[in-house]
C-alpha cells in the first residue's frame, strides 16, 4: 500500500465515521422515545422534515432571524409533543408495541400532509451559516473531510453529552430512566407518565430538528428528508433500541462499514451495495448479540 | 338473535370440525363468494375491476401471506417487497422460457421458488427475535432488489432493467398483457385468492397453525411442550413466502404488466403490507382483506370523492387524503387496537345477543 | 365530473401531475407550465381551432401504481376520451406503453421513458421527440470531444457516469459503453440508490479515480446532493454535465455559489422573454387563473412543461387539419403526431421564436430531430444560459441500439412491425 492509497483509506474511513454520525442524529430520536415509552416511532423521519420545514418557513415567510426561528420551531415541536400525548398516546396506554408502532404511522401520515399543506412542496434552501465544503487545512495534505459533517459530529457529541447529563444527573432524567425500566413501578412511586412522555417527545422533536438542520443544509429542505429514517434503521438495530451511546457507536460502525464496502468492494459487483451491506453488517453482529450491541439483555421466563 | 347457533346440532365429528361449523358463517361465505364471482364482474366497470379490485385482491393475498408469518407465527418481517419481487421475476423468467406450461402452474411455481428464498432468509429467526428480526428481513429486501436491478440475467438484459409481462392465455382467454380484459383478470385473481384464503384458514386451525401460534405466544414455552421451533418458524417463512411470491407474480403479470424492481417492490411495499395486517388484524384471515381494503380501496375512493365530487384541486386532495388516512388509522387503533377484524367479531357477539341485552 | 348537456366538443387532456411526494419540487413547475399554456390557449383563442381544452389533473405522486389508477380513471373521460397522455415518469411510461396501443391513445413521453420507442414501427402509439436519453448521451460525448480539442483526443480520457439506480438512470449506460468502445475513452458507471441523500462513497470514488468528465443521470434530491458533493471535493463544475432532468433551478440553488458553471442538457431556452410567456401572464395570470407563482414563470422545468403543451396542442391542431373535424379522438391525435411539423416559422407565429429546435416527426421516426444543446448555470445571476449549439446525435451509435431493443420488445410481446409506407 503506497502513501496515496493509505491516505485515501484514511479519508474513506473518516468520511464513513462522519456519515455514520449523521445517521446517529436520526437514530437518537428513535432511541429516546423507545427508551421511555417502548414505542418504535415511525414518524421520527417525518418529524425531522416537519421541524426543518417549520424552521425554513418561519425564516422565509415571516422573516424571523435565525435564533428566533429556532426558538419558534422548538416551541412548535413541544406543542406537537403535547398534542401527540393528549390525542394519541393517552388513549393507547398499555397497548402492545406493534399497535403503538402503527399509531405512529398514522402520525407520520398526518404530519406529512400537514407539512406539505402548510409550507409547500418546493425545495427550500436552508442556510444557517454552517460551514460547508472541504476542510482546507487537511485538503492540502491530501485528505478530504466535509466541514458540515465535522460540525454535525461536534453537535452530536455535545448533544449526547447533554443527554447523558440530563439522564444521569437531573430529577427528570432519573424519572425518565425509572419509566424506561418499568412503567408500573414508576407510576406507583408517583411519577407522572403523561408528563414524562411530553418531555421525551419534546426532546425527540428537538433532536429531530437538529437532524433536519444537518441533513437539510446538505440537500435543501424537501420531502425526501423524511426518508433519512431508513438510514437510521440499521444503526438502531445494531446499536440496540435502548442505548444512546449505542446509537452513536452503531452509526459509526455502519457508516465506516458501508463506505469501505462501497468503495473497495462495490466496483467489482456493480456498485450501490451500501444499503444492503449495512443490514448484512447489522445482521452479522446480531447473530452474536441478538439484542444489539448495547441493548438490554433479553431475559425470558416461562 | 340473527346470529345464533342454538338448535344447530352436530351429528358427526366432521360437522364439528368443519371449516365453518356455524350455519350463518357458511351462508355469509357463500354469499360473499356469490357476490364476488357472480355479481361483481357484471355490475362494475373496467375501471373498478382494473384499478381498484385487482390491486385490492392482490394485496389481500400478500397480506394473507405476511399474516401467516407475523400474525400467526409472530415473526416480524419487512421483506415482503423483496419476496414479491422474487415471485415477479420468477414468473417473468418462467413465462419467457416455458410459456407452454400455462399461466396458473407458472404462478404456483414462482410461489414455490419464493418459498425457498423465504426459508433461506428465515434462518436468522432461529436466533433473533422481535424488532431485531426485522433486520434480517430488511437485509433480504435490500439485497434482493439490488440483485434484480443489477444482474442482467433476471431481466433478460433489457436496456433499462424493466420487465414486461408477455401475453398468456388460460383456456383461450387472455389473462396477461395489455389485451386481457378486466373481467378475465378479475376472475383469475379472485379465484386464486379465494382458494388460498380458504387454504390459509384451514392451515391456521390445523396442527401446523397451532404450532405457529404456540411459537408466537411464547417460543420457549412452545419448545418445552414439544413444538420444534426450527420446523415451525421455517415452515411459517416458507408458507408465507409462497403466498407473497404468488401475490408478487400476479401483481407484476396481471395487474401492472411491467415493473422495475427499484420502484415496484421497494421498501414502501413491505411497509404497506405490514400496515395492512396490523390495521386489519393480526392473526386473522378476514383481517388481511379488511386491511387491504382500508389501505387500497379507501384512499382511491377518498380521492375520487374529493376530486370528482367536490372539485378539490388534485394536489390538495392528495394531501388531505393522506391526513385523513392517518387520522383514521389513529382513530381505529384508539377504538379497537386489535384491528378491524376484531370489530367484526364484536359485531357478531352483538348480533348473537340482539335484541336481548344478555 | 358530471356536467349538464355538453355545449360543444371538448378536448380532454388528462395530466398525470406529481405535486406531492419526493419528486414534487420538479413536478410542480412542469405541471404549471403545461397547464398554464393550455389555459392560455383556452383564454386567448378559445382552445384549439375553437374547441376548448378540458384539463383533467390527476395526482400520481410519481408513483407507478397511482399512475396506473389515474390512467384507468381518466382515459374514458368526456366525449372525446383522453386524447393524449403525458406519463411524466419512466415507470408510468413503461406501464402505459402496452396499454396505449390497446386503448388507442397516444403517449407523448417528451425526452424520457423508453428510448427505443423512437422506432415508430414497433411503437406506433408512443412519441419521445425531440430527443432521447441515448441521443443526449452521444451529444455529451461530442461536447466533451470538442472541449478536448477533437474527438480523437477522447482516447485515454476517463468519463464517469453518476446515475440514479433505476430504469431511468440506467438508460444511457449501454450507449456510453458503445461510445467508449468507439472513441477509446474509459467509462466508469457509479450508481446512487434512491433517494440519494447520502452519496459520500460515490464522490470519494470520483476523487480517487479523477475522471476527466462526470455525467449525471439524477433526479430529485440526488441532484442537489451530487452538485454539493462535487463542489465539496472541488470537482471543476464546468466538467460536470447533468441530463436535462438534472438541470433546473431547484438542483443548483441549494449549492449556492459553488454550483457556478455546472452544465446540463437542454432542448429549449430558459427564461420568460418570449411572446407566449407574455400571453400567459396577460390571459391567465392577470385573470387570477395561474397555477403557480408569477415570478417562477420561465424556470427551466416550467418551460419544459410549456414546450410539451405546445407540441401536444400542435399535434392536435394537425390532427384536426388532417381529418377535417374538431371532433377528434386518440387515434386522430396519433396521426397528428406522426405528421407533426413545427418549424421556425411556426414557432415564431406561436410567440416562441428560437425557443426550441424545429421538430418533424414521421411514422418511422418518433424521436424527431434528436438534437440537444448544453446549458450552463450562472450562480451570480441565478440564471441558466444555453452555451452551445444544438448537436446532432451520433446515430451510428444509437440507431443499432434502438433497433435491437425495440426488436426485443417486439419479440417478447408478439408485436409485429408495421410498415410505414
Amino acid at each position: 500500500m503506497n502513501m496515496l492509497d493509505f491516505l485515501f483509506f484514511i479519508e474513506v474511513t473518516l468520511s464513513g465515521l462522519m456519515a455514520g454520525v449523521m445517521y446517529s442524529l436520526v437514530a437518537l430520536g428513535f432511541v429516546l422515545i423507545f427508551k421511555a415509552s417502548g414505542i418504535f416511532n415511525f414518524a421520527q423521519g417525518v418529524m425531522a422534515l416537519f421541524a426543518a420545514l417549520t424552521l425554513v418557513g418561519l425564516m422565509e415567510k415571516f422573516g424571523f432571524p435565525i435564533w428566533l426561528a429556532i426558538i419558534g420551531t422548538i416551541a412548535v415541536m413541544i406543542a406537537l409533543a403535547w398534542l401527540i400525548e393528549r390525542v394519541m398516546l393517552r388513549q393507547l396506554v398499555n397497548q402492545e408495541p406493534i399497535i403503538l408502532f402503527m399509531a405512529t404511522i398514522g402520525l407520520a401520515y398526518v404530519l406529512e400532509g400537514m407539512g406539505d399543506i402548510l409550507w409547500g412542496s418546493d425545495v427550500k434552501v436552508l442556510d444557517l451559516g454552517i460551514p460547508q465544503g472541504a476542510w482546507e487545512w487537511l485538503y492540502d495534505k491530501g485528505v478530504y473531510i466535509e466541514k458540515l459533517e465535522m460540525f454535525a459530529a461536534g453537535t452530536a457529541a455535545i448533544m449526547v453529552a447533554f443527554l447523558a447529563v440530563f439522564f444521569q444527573k437531573t430529577r427528570i432524567g432519573r424519572a425518565l430512566r425509572a419509566v424506561a425500566d418499568d412503567h408500573q413501578a414508576a407510576l406507583s412511586v408517583g411519577i407522572s407518565l403523561h408528563t414524562i412522555w411530553v418531555i421525551v417527545w419534546s426532546v425527540a422533536g428537538i433532536v429531530a430538528l437538529v437532524a433536519g438542520i444537518m441533513w437539510g443544509s446538505k440537500s435543501g429542505v424537501q420531502f425526501s428528508l423524511s426518508l433519512i429514517a431508513l438510514k437510521a434503521l440499521p444503526v438502531l438495530i445494531l446499536g440496540g433500541f435502548t442505548s444512546v451511546p449505542g446509537a452513536i457507536i452503531g452509526g459509526m460502525i455502519i457508516g465506516v462499514g458501508e463506505k469501505l464496502a462501497e468503495v473497495y468492494v462495490g466496483p467489482f459487483v456493480g456498485g450501490a451495495i451500501e444499503n444492503w451491506f449495512a443490514y448484512m453488517l447489522a445482521l452479522a453482529f446480531l447473530l452474536f448479540r441478538p439484542q444489539g450491541l448495547f441493548g438490554e439483555k433479553i431475559i425470558e421466563r416461562v | 338473535m340473527i346470529y345464533r347457533e342454538t338448535g344447530q346440532f352436530k351429528a358427526h365429528y366432521q360437522d364439528d370440525q368443519a371449516l365453518f361449523p356455524i350455519d350463518q358463517d357458511r351462508y355469509v361465505i357463500f354469499g360473499v363468494l356469490f357476490v364476488t364471482f357472480a355479481l361483481v364482474p357484471y355490475l362494475l366497470n373496467e375501471y373498478w375491476l382494473n384499478a381498484i379490485l385487482l390491486p385490492f385482491l392482490i394485496y389481500s393475498l400478500a397480506a394473507l401471506g405476511l399474516n401467516i408469518l407475523t400474525g400467526y407465527c409472530g415473526q416480524l418481517s419487512l421483506g415482503t417487497g423483496g419476496f414479491m419481487a422474487v415471485g415477479a421475476f420468477s414468473v417473468y423468467k418462467l413465462m419467457v422460457a416455458f410459456p407452454e406450461l400455462g399461466f396458473i402452474p407458472l404462478v404456483l411455481l414462482s410461489g414455490l421458488i419464493t418459498a425457498a428464498v423465504g426459508t433461506l432468509f428465515g434462518l436468522p429467526s432461529l436466533r433473533i427475535k422481535g424488532f431485531y428480526l426485522a433486520v434480517a428481513t430488511l437485509a433480504a429486501q435490500f439485497f434482493l432488489i439490488w440483485l434484480f436491478n443489477k444482474v442482467g440475467w433476471f431481466f433478460n438484459y433489457s436496456a433499462s432493467g424493466m420487465i414486461n409481462a408477455p401475453p398468456m392465455t388460460i383456456f383461450g382467454v387472455i389473462v396477461t398483457g395489455p389485451e386481457a380484459n378486466g373481467v378475465a383478470k378479475y376472475y383469475l385473481v379472485a379465484g386464486i385468492v379465494a382458494v388460498f384464503a380458504l387454504a390459509a384458514k384451514n392451515i391456521a386451525r390445523g396442527r401446523i397453525g397451532r404450532n405457529w401460534m404456540a411459537i408466537r405466544d411464547m417460543d420457549i414455552a412452545a419448545e418445552l411442550i414439544g413444538v420444534r421451533p426450527l420446523v415451525a418458524k421455517l415452515s411459517a417463512f416458507a408458507v408465507s413466502s409462497f403466498y407473497v411470491g404468488m401475490a408478487g407474480a400476479l401483481y407484476f403479470a396481471v395487474w401492472l404488466g411491467s415493473a422495475e424492481p427499484t420502484e415496484a417492490f421497494d421498501i414502501n411495499q413491505s411497509f404497506l403490507v405490514l400496515f395492512m395486517i396490523i390495521i386489519g388484524g393480526l392473526g386473522s384471515v378476514l383481517g388481511s382483506f379488511l386491511g387491504a381494503a382500508f389501505l387500497v380501496i379507501m384512499p382511491i375512493l377518498l380521492k375520487n370523492i374529493m376530486v370528482d365530487g367536490f372539485g378539490t384541486d388534485s394536489a390538495l386532495a392528495a394531501h388531505i387524503e393522506i391526513i385523513v388516512v392517518g387520522v383514521l388509522i389513529i382513530g381505529f387503533l384508539i377504538v379497537e387496537p386489535h384491528g378491524l377484524a376484531r370489530l367484526w367479531r364484536i359485531a357478531k357477539e352483538k348480533m348473537r345477543l340482539w335484541p336481548f341485552p344478555y | 365530473m358530471i356536467s349538464g348537456v355538453a355545449s360543444a366538443y371538448e378536448l380532454v387532456m388528462p395530466t398525470l401531475d406529481y405535486r406531492t411526494g419526493p419528486y414534487a419540487p420538479n413536478g410542480i413547475p412542469f405541471a404549471n407550465g403545461y397547464g398554464d399554456y393550455l389555459n392560455m390557449l383556452n383564454e386567448r383563442d378559445g382552445g384549439i381551432n375553437g374547441a376548448r381544452i378540458s384539463l383533467v389533473p390527476c395526482e400520481t405522486g410519481y408513483n407507478t401504481k397511482k399512475g396506473v389508477e389515474c390512467y384507468e380513471n381518466t382515459k374514458g373521460e368526456g366525449q372525446s376520451g383522453a386524447l393524449v397522455f403525458q406519463p411524466l415518469s419512466t415507470g408510468i411510461t413503461y406501464q402505459l406503453i402496452p396499454k396505449a396501443s390497446v386503448d388507442e391513445i397516444p403517449i407523448f413521453s417528451m425526452g424520457y421513458g423508453r428510448t427505443s420507442a423512437a422506432n415508430g414501427k414497433v411503437f406506433p402509439w408512443v412519441f419521445n421527440f425531440p430527443a432521447t436519453y441515448w441521443s443526449q448521451a452521444t451529444v455529451f460525448v461530442q461536447y466533451i470531444g470538442e472541449k478536448e480539442g477533437g474527438m480523437a483526443n477522447l482516447k485515454g480520457k476517463k468519463i464517469a457516469l453518476v446515475y440514479h439506480n433505476s430504469a431511468y438512470g440506467k438508460e444511457p449506460i449501454r450507449t456510453l459503453e458503445k461510445a467508449a468502445e468507439k472513441f477509446g475513452f474509459e467509462f466508469l458507471a457509479l450508481p446512487v440508490d434512491h433517494p440519494g441523500q447520502e452519496q459520500k462513497a460515490t464522490w470519494l470514488q470520483i476523487r480517487r479515480e479523477k475522471p476527466d468528465w462526470v455525467m449525471m443521470w439524477g433526479w430529485g434530491v440526488m441532484n442537489q446532493v451530487a452538485i454539493k458533493e462535487a463542489a465539496s471535493i472541488r470537482y471543476p463544475m464546468d466538467r460536470f454535465i447533468g441530463v436535462w432532468w438534472s438541470g433546473s433551478e431547484n438542483d443548483v440553488l441549494p449549492a449556492g455559489a459553488a454550483a457556478d458553471g455546472y452544465l446540463s442538457g437542454a432542448f429549449h431556452q430558459p427564461g420568460d422573454n418570449f411572446g407566449a410567456h407574455d400571453d400567459i401572464k396577460k390571459h391567465v395570470y392577470d385573470k387570477g387563473m395561474g397555477l403557480g407563482d408569477r415570478d417562477r414563470i420561465g424556470e427551466v422545468l416550467y418551460n419544459r412543461g410549456l414546450v410539451a403543451a405546445m407540441w401536444t396542442s400542435e399535434a392536435i391542431r394537425t390532427a384536426m387539419e388532417i381529418h377535417g373535424t374538431n371532433e377528434i379522438r386518440g387515434t386522430h391525435v396519433r396521426d397528428g403526431f406522426e405528421a407533426l411539423e413545427v418549424d421556425e416559422a411556426r414557432l415564431k407565429q406561436l410567440g416562441l421564436a428560437n425557443f426550441t429546435i424545429p421538430v418533424k416527426v414521421t411514422c418511422e421516426n418518433h424521436e424527431g430531430p434528436g438534437k440537444v444543446a448544453l446549458q450552463q448555470w450562472d450562480a451570480k445571476a441565478k440564471k441558466w444560459n444555453l452555451v452551445s449549439d444544438f448537436y446532432d446525435p451520433l446515430r451510428d451509435i444509437t440507431g443499432p441500439l434502438i433497433a435491437e431493443d425495440s426488436a426485443m420488445f417486439a419479440k417478447e410481446n408478439n408485436v409485429s412491425m408495421r410498415s410505414c409506407n
